[in-house]
């Protein structure tokens, strides 16, 4: 598009001022731009998200990163016990993210590589339909929420899950062992909870309604260039959409219907 | 009638000492998991559901099976069956009491349970099963002890129960059913996403339900005045059977489609339960235990001359019940969750707090199946004194 957003509200701005109405008058001055302008939505206003995932730039030291920052932002405690671990997001080797379709023969390059694993954000989660008290919902906008202060525990959600995306508190996350974590909270702005209830990746929803990008995706671009795309995915001209127009991608899973919003450039 | 409860031989109130004894050191653990969290459980994020929501299974069965008793008493008009529907019907309450028990010990925040009927969800089976169990409770406990207190006033019991007890029937499918439902339509879970779950779990219950009954009736004919009859021992002995056989052949049908398909995801589970996977064999031990009790079981059952006596159909009983209670109760769940979404494998065993939690439930139920029998075989006694 021939401008960017902040030109744009103040050529909208302006031509308000001056009597012509908002839209009307950005016609008059540039016909066919107030569509283009309009379609990279605002991060508060996307209407299916979804993550693009470039595996050909993806490094451990980039996966450890985003880990870490998501981590950090939501307060998952590191328990020392890989029985009753939390987590958010994570990393897995390629045989083992993609286990239906490894081969023997399957690209040398990403045998044994880690790829990055969050939630899937499907558009069709089992794990909501499963939920007896409607404590992970889907929102409009596509998310896969969580409310860990209606969740009765019951742990449906992460038998109905297929990508194993749900983590439960076994024990109380506020009593982290204190010499894995020694700056436990890790942020203060990010609301506790208590043992007993399940918890995964939102999206980080709390950021986007600031207009700002997921944590693990901010973590993902200091790093590099395009590792980790999040965006609209209804929007066809978003970045994640050139980036599946122009790349072959796959999605963990595609064959049991749940519809994944992660893809993977492979 | 609870006035029968409280007059017994010592005997009788020893054994209900004994359960109370049982249902506190429950209590006491749980009181542990709950200021500790369910990190005092073998569960993990890997196999989420283990030894409680087993134990929740296999007794919803045993609750659905008192149908075996309505059925062919109502619907057939098998008189001989009269004489012990009641002790199906309060077996049932009994066993869903178990069950309500066992869900709440597992919810990692049982204040919260509400919540399922605050914010109800229609799309989650676990909202319907909890509809059903719970009505079922209700109409087997109405129902029990209206035929109860009629028999013993020497009165026909009124035509409003006749209702309640036709609707009782395919309720009482319909609770193993839903159950069933809770499993079969996960994606991604390949051992429990088959179309026959329901139908497992039903012929799985008719035999075991029966066999439990059956050592009841057993022991009830040992200790008290009352008989519950030759006949109707033998006539559900049949019926234990004739699950039994039906239950076995649609493992092997399960079997079929795994390896016959050879699709790894659906072979990798039944491998796991009873040969290992990866060097990871915990299950094996107990799937192989399963297995051979189970053709004790078939070949006593289907040989006329040892169904029945009552001695080896005994013996058939319990080699019935633990069969189904390995399947059911224990290889179940972890099957499910074994090999993880990853194809790794994390095994799940129960913690010891976990086992006396269990045991308190158990005895819990124990404890409510005794008081109802002492009450029903009571007026028994009285009726026919």
């Amino acid at each position: 598009m021939g401008m960017d957003r902040r030109q744009f509200l103040k050529v909208m701005g302006l031509s308000t001022a001056l009597g012509l109405g908002g839209k009307a008058a950005w016609d008059f001055f540039a016909p066919g731009q107030a569509e283009a302008a309009l379609k990279e939505a605002p991060l508060t206003e996307g209407k299916k998200w979804g993550m693009v995932v470039d595996m050909s730039k993806m490094t451990d030291q980039v996966l450890d990163e985003c880990i870490a920052a998501c981590h950090r932002e939501h307060n998952v405690p590191d328990l020392g016990n890989s029985k009753e671990e939390v987590k958010w997001i994570w990393k897995e080797t390629y045989e083992h993210t993609f286990p239906e379709q490894e081969h023997e023969y399957s690209v040398e390059k990403y045998r044994h590589k880690n790829f990055l694993l969050i939630c899937n954000h499907c558009t069709n989660p089992p794990c909501c339909r499963v939920c007896p008290t409607k404590a992970t919902w889907k929102r409009e906008d596509g998310i896969v929420m969580m409310d860990q202060h209606r969740c009765i525990g019951c742990r449906f959600c992460m038998a109905a899950c297929p990508f194993g995306a749900r983590s439960f508190n076994w024990g109380d996350p506020r009593k982290a062992p204190k010499e894995l974590n020694p700056d436990f909270p890790t942020n203060p702005q990010y609301p506790t909870r208590s043992k007993g209830v399940v918890e995964k990746c939102t999206f980080c929803a709390e950021r986007l309604a600031k207009g700002k990008l997921p944590a693990c995706v901010e973590a993902a671009n200091r790093m590099g260039p395009n590792i980790l795309t999040f965006g609209d995915l209804d929007d066809p001209e978003s970045e994640v959409r050139k980036l599946l127009r122009s790349h072959y991608t796959i999605r963990r899973k595609p064959e049991l219907g749940t519809g994944p919003n992660v893809y993977y450039i492979v | 009638m609870l006035d029968k409860a409280i007059k017994g031989s010592q005997a009788y109130w020893g054994w209900l000492i004994a359960l109370v004894v049982l249902m506190g050191i429950g209590f006491a653990c749980y009181l542990y998991q709950w200021f500790e969290g369910l990190r005092i459980t073998g569960m993990s994020r890997d196999v989420s559901w283990g030894f409680y929501i087993g134990q929740l299974t296999y007794f919803v069965g045993v609750a659905a099976s008192g149908v075996m008793v309505v059925l062919p008493y109502y619907l057939h008009d098998y008189k001989a069956f009269g004489r012990i529907t009641i002790m199906g019907e309060f077996l049932a309450v009994a066993a869903i009491v178990m069950c309500g028990l066992f869900v709440m010990v597992d919810l990692g925040y049982l204040p919260r349970m509400l919540n399922i009927m605050l914010y109800p969800n229609p799309k989650s089976i676990l909202f319907w099963d909890m509809i059903v169990l719970n009505v079922y409770m209700l109409l087997n406990i109405i129902i029990g002890w209206n035929v109860l207190s009629a028999e013993r006033k020497g009165v026909p019991y009124q035509k409003w129960i006749k209702v309640l007890i036709y609707i009782s029937i395919p309720w009482a499918f319909s609770i193993h059913t839903v159950t069933a439902f809770l499993y079969a339509g996960l994606p991604g879970r390949h051992y429990w996403l088959t179309a026959i779950m329901a139908a497992r779990f039903l012929s799985s219950a008719f035999c075991s339900g029966p066999a439990l009954l059956i050592l009841l009736c057993l022991i009830v004919k040992k200790f008290t005045k009352f008989d519950p009859g030759k006949e109707q021992i033998r006539t559900l002995g049949g019926i234990v059977a004739y699950a039994m056989i039906i239950n076995v052949f649609f493992f092997f049908l399960e079997l079929f489609t795994a390896f016959y398909s050879q699709i790894p995801g659906h072979m990798h589970p039944i491998q796991y339960l009873f040969v290992g996977l990866e060097g990871h064999n915990r299950l094996a031990p107990w799937m192989w235990t399963a297995a051979f009790f189970a053709l004790v079981a078939l070949i006593l059952l289907i040989v006329p001359a040892t169904r029945r006596r009552p001695d080896v159909l005994a013996v058939a009983c319990v080699a019935v019940i633990i069969s189904t209670w390995i399947d059911k109760g224990f290889g179940l769940v972890p099957g499910g969750f074994i090999p993880n979404p990853f194809e790794r494998v994390t095994e799940y065993w129960p913690t010891v707090p976990e086992i006396f939690i269990s045991v308190g439930i158990w005895a819990t139920g124990f404890f409510i199946l005794t008081v109802l029998y002492k009450v029903a075989v009571s007026v028994k006694e009285e009726v026919a004194a």
